[in-house]
């Protein structure tokens, strides 16, 4: 997986490509932990993710619990396979999905 | 029929998710349906590698089976670690928030809502976790 990180001022963008899974979630795990101190919002483009699982799904829900006092966190260019396992676990309903 | 055996540990998964997706090109699997069964391999394989066995550590094999007529994949995964039926294991609440939600349990749940079918059965000192879906 690649994580592109674009950070302006307070806000941070990270774009993920590959795949956000058990092998990989430790490593953006490790980039938020870095990161999201001192930043207000969080941008996650997916559009080039092709899947995640459950791991990646409980990296998405710390970043989202450190976020949601401050700027809040927002997952943007989610492709379907993606798409259907937020919906299946109801993280649908937890994240702001664009 | 092919089968692949890999040490349980989570850094073998992309050899056990490479074996797979060869395997499901060879038959022809829509994309989609190969990532849904990639997630679930990542899935069974992580809870093998992490509860299977002690320090000790050990081995986790992976057997591919087609059924051509049925288009029908089944992958059943064999380690002779603790007795362990993930299927007891009871579905997290995923109308609670955020805040609420406990860790555990999220991964078996997701690859039995994506899959058609999933079995266990302990056997001759081994655990055997079935997955079945129609390609």
């Amino acid at each position: 997986m690649t994580i592109t990180k674009n950070q302006n001022g307070k806000d941070l963008e990270i774009a993920l490509e590959g795949r956000l899974d058990t092998t990989t979630a430790p490593d953006l795990e490790k980039e938020l932990k870095a990161d999201l101190d001192g930043i207000d919002t969080l941008k996650l483009d997916f559009s080039k993710l092709d899947y995640i699982s459950s791991a990646g799904l409980r990296v998405l829900i710390s970043a989202h619990k450190v976020m949601a006092p401050k700027g809040g966190m927002k997952v943007v260019n989610v492709n379907e396979i993606v798409r259907e396992v937020f919906d299946v676990t109801g993280f649908s309903d937890v994240l702001n999905i664009e | 029929m092919a089968e692949i055996t890999l040490q349980a540990v989570v850094s073998s998964i992309p050899n056990a998710t490479g074996f797979i997706e060869g395997e499901l090109e060879a038959v022809g699997c829509p994309l989609k349906t190969q990532m849904q069964i990639d997630v679930a391999v990542d899935e069974v394989f992580t809870n093998i590698a992490s509860y299977a066995y002690g320090d000790e550590g050990g081995s986790a094999t992976i057997r591919f089976e087609f059924d051509p007529e049925t288009r029908t994949v089944e992958i059943t995964f064999t380690d002779s670690g603790v007795p362990f039926d993930p299927m007891t294991m009871k579905d997290p609440d995923v109308t609670l928030s955020a805040e609420e939600r406990p860790i555990g349990g999220l991964g078996i749940f997701l690859v039995k809502k994506t899959m058609d079918s999933v079995s266990y059965q302990y056997r001759d000192g081994q655990n055997q976790l079935t997955i079945r879906k129609k390609i």
